[in-house]
């Protein structure tokens, strides 16, 4: 595949500016993910309220796949209940590692700009990182590896 | 220009073709996504030449036997090659006899036996080991390991910011307690050779034996472990266009008929029973069960066509290419080359304002450019530095000016991209 159909202009775009980025004063999940095959680190916290995501924001230093990935994934899961972002990581881990056929229907919209990513196996850690790690947060799991099977790495009750 | 090497200054043999020398190497004809390869990850792990890849076809077809255990015929012809090897080696790095010489499985191992060999029988609680910031973790962690398991403690060697080691900071860390010196000869990160000879006569003044981290040296340098008179010398085959699986361990006699033991098993003993065991002499002593045989025969025959070309006019032709690499980088604005040390050899560490390494190194690899991006094994170098990673072109012998050229192409389009 050609890599630029990767660095699309949207993903350079939220790399740019990313969405929703800093912390929340008010959050009661939280979870920090970790690739430490390149260092990259991913904060995330949510204000979580009746199993639905009111707000969330992201920091960290990364990669462009991985912060781009971060900026979407905070626009796409925001108001949305828990089940329905459950929904989206799935769909996103499955399209990030080849699994997903896109012309199926799924919840992913935008997000199908990764698809190339799973042409590039030593960058699909980048793209799923900020996954892991919503995932681990609204399990109130405190930290999420790229490096573990799953990302139930220390469980936790820091919510 | 950066003043060329005074360690590396011998002139470029005019007698030596370098595009003949290139195309030995078959698998740099390989196209990436239709472009040429430009492979600029040697040292990570260099190509082999076509000399090396019949070497090991030959040795597969006519020579293939366990060694030292049985009479006939193919037994006692691969007995022989490796043997060989082992007598190439010796003489590749000038030490005193053939036993002084360990096939290890690489670089990592070979510091790991000295580290149970030497290490746990003669470091005790409350001793000294003295490392080095430029440290790859194969020279971190082992010793780390032994200092935990004996309450031993590490003290470390700082480095200015061009990524040369602060060599009056390493002779203030000596004291009665120091036991042991683990240091790198070239730094796989930076590319800085250190000044290994006047720190091992050092550390012997004070009784301390060093163990010198050779893999990113020997490609590159002359080595004559008895001029050095390190203790332990370690390197890996697989960065000398050789295969991957087989490194060795240079020691000195006396002290490698001292150590114990690292792995137990065949071939390293004398004679075995229930209640005791009298293990061989060296080096079988270190080499437990089937080594790496046909690795190590290619080894050699790695190091004989490295030996034919000669490593002074290897050396001389990568600090030219060095040169002309750094003179293009640094006048790009935006790039910033990490390790500027006065002595190097042909490896370039950069960051490109606002882009992150990885990002590089994909959008390189588009244009058939192989770099590594990361830490490179050497994570204290990026906290000096306050980086996460590093973008790295590591240079070989056959490599070319216009493969430069295109790193530079390849950077801009990097940079246009991240605009
Ligand atoms: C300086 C240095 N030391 C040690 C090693 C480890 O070598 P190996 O992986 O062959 O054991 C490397 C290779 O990356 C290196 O560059």
């Amino acid at each position: 595949m050609h890599t630029n159909s990767l660095y699309q202009e949207v993903i350079l775009d939220h790399n740019r500016k990313p969405r929703n980025y800093g912390k929340l004063d008010h959050a009661n999940h939280h979870a920090v993910g970790h690739n430490p095959l390149c260092g990259d680190r991913l904060d995330i916290s949510l204000q979580l309220d009746n199993d639905q995501i009111n707000n969330i924001a992201f920091q960290g230093e990364s990669c462009a796949i991985c912060k781009a990935s971060a900026s979407m994934m905070t626009t796409a899961v925001k108001g949305k209940s828990r089940a329905d972002a459950e929904t989206l990581i799935h769909e996103f881990r499955e399209l990030a590692t080849g699994k997903l056929d896109i012309n199926q229907p799924n919840h992913l919209g935008r997000l199908t700009v990764f698809s190339g990513i799973r042409d590039l196996p030593t960058r699909v850690k980048c793209a799923i990182l900020p996954w892991h790690t919503l995932h681990a947060a609204l399990n109130s799991l405190t930290s999420a590896s790229t490096e573990a099977d799953d990302s139930v790495q220390s469980a936790s009750n820091h919510s | 220009m950066n003043p060329v090497n005074t360690s590396l200054k011998s002139e470029i043999s005019p007698s030596l073709d370098w595009g003949k020398i290139r195309a030995d190497f078959p698998i740099l004809q390989l196209k990436i996504d239709g472009k040429p390869l430009i492979y600029l990850d040697n040292a990570a792990s260099s190509q082999m030449p076509q000399q090396v890849i019949d070497r090991l076809v030959r040795y597969q077809t006519t020579q293939h036997a366990n060694i030292n255990r049985a009479v006939h015929y193919l037994s006692e012809v691969a007995t022989m090659e490796y043997h060989n090897a082992r007598c190439k080696l010796q003489q590749f790095i000038n030490a005193r006899e053939d036993r002084e010489v360990i096939f290890t499985s690489g670089t990592t191992d070979s510091i790991n036996l000295v580290m149970h060999g030497y290490g746990r029988k003669f470091i005790k609680a409350g001793d000294e080991i003295i490392l080095t910031t430029l440290e790859h973790h194969s020279n971190i962690v082992p010793w780390q390991m032994l200092a935990q398991e004996k309450g031993a403690k590490i003290r470390v060697v700082p480095i200015n910011d061009k990524g040369e080691l602060e060599v009056d900071e390493y002779e203030k860390l000596f004291n009665e307690r120091t036991k042991f010196v683990g240091l790198i000869h070239v730094s796989n990160a930076l590319g800085t050779i250190n000044p290994i000879k006047h720190m091992i006569d050092f550390a012997h003044r004070h009784g301390v034996p060093v163990l010198i981290d050779g893999a990113q040296a020997a490609p590159h340098i002359t080595i004559d472990v008895q001029a050095l008179d390190c203790d332990f010398y370690a390197f890996s085959a697989h960065k000398l266009c050789g295969p991957t699986g087989v490194g060795i361990l240079y020691g000195k006699a006396a002290l490698l008929e001292a150590m114990q033991p690292f792995k137990g098993g065949g071939d390293m003993i004398a004679s075995v029973t229930f209640e005791e065991t009298i293990y061989n002499t060296i080096p079988h002593k270190f080499e437990a069960g089937t080594p790496p045989i046909a690795a190590a025969i290619g080894f050699g025959a790695a190091i004989e066509y490295l030996m034919d070309i000669g490593i002074e006019h290897i050396a001389a032709y990568e600090s030219s290419l060095l040169a002309y690499a750094t003179e293009c980088l640094s006048e790009m604005p935006g790039v910033k080359i990490i390790g500027t040390a006065a002595e190097k050899t042909a490896v370039i560490s950069f960051t490109i304002d606002g882009v992150h390494p990885h990002d590089i190194g994909t959008i390189l690899n588009q244009d058939g450019i192989a770099v590594r991006t990361g830490h490179h094994c050497a994570q204290p170098i990026m906290q000096r530095f306050n980086v996460p990673a590093t973008s790295r072109a590591s240079f070989a012998f056959y490599n070319k000016r216009t493969e430069v050229d295109a790193l530079v192409t390849g950077i801009k389009t990097v940079q246009k991209i991240f605009l």
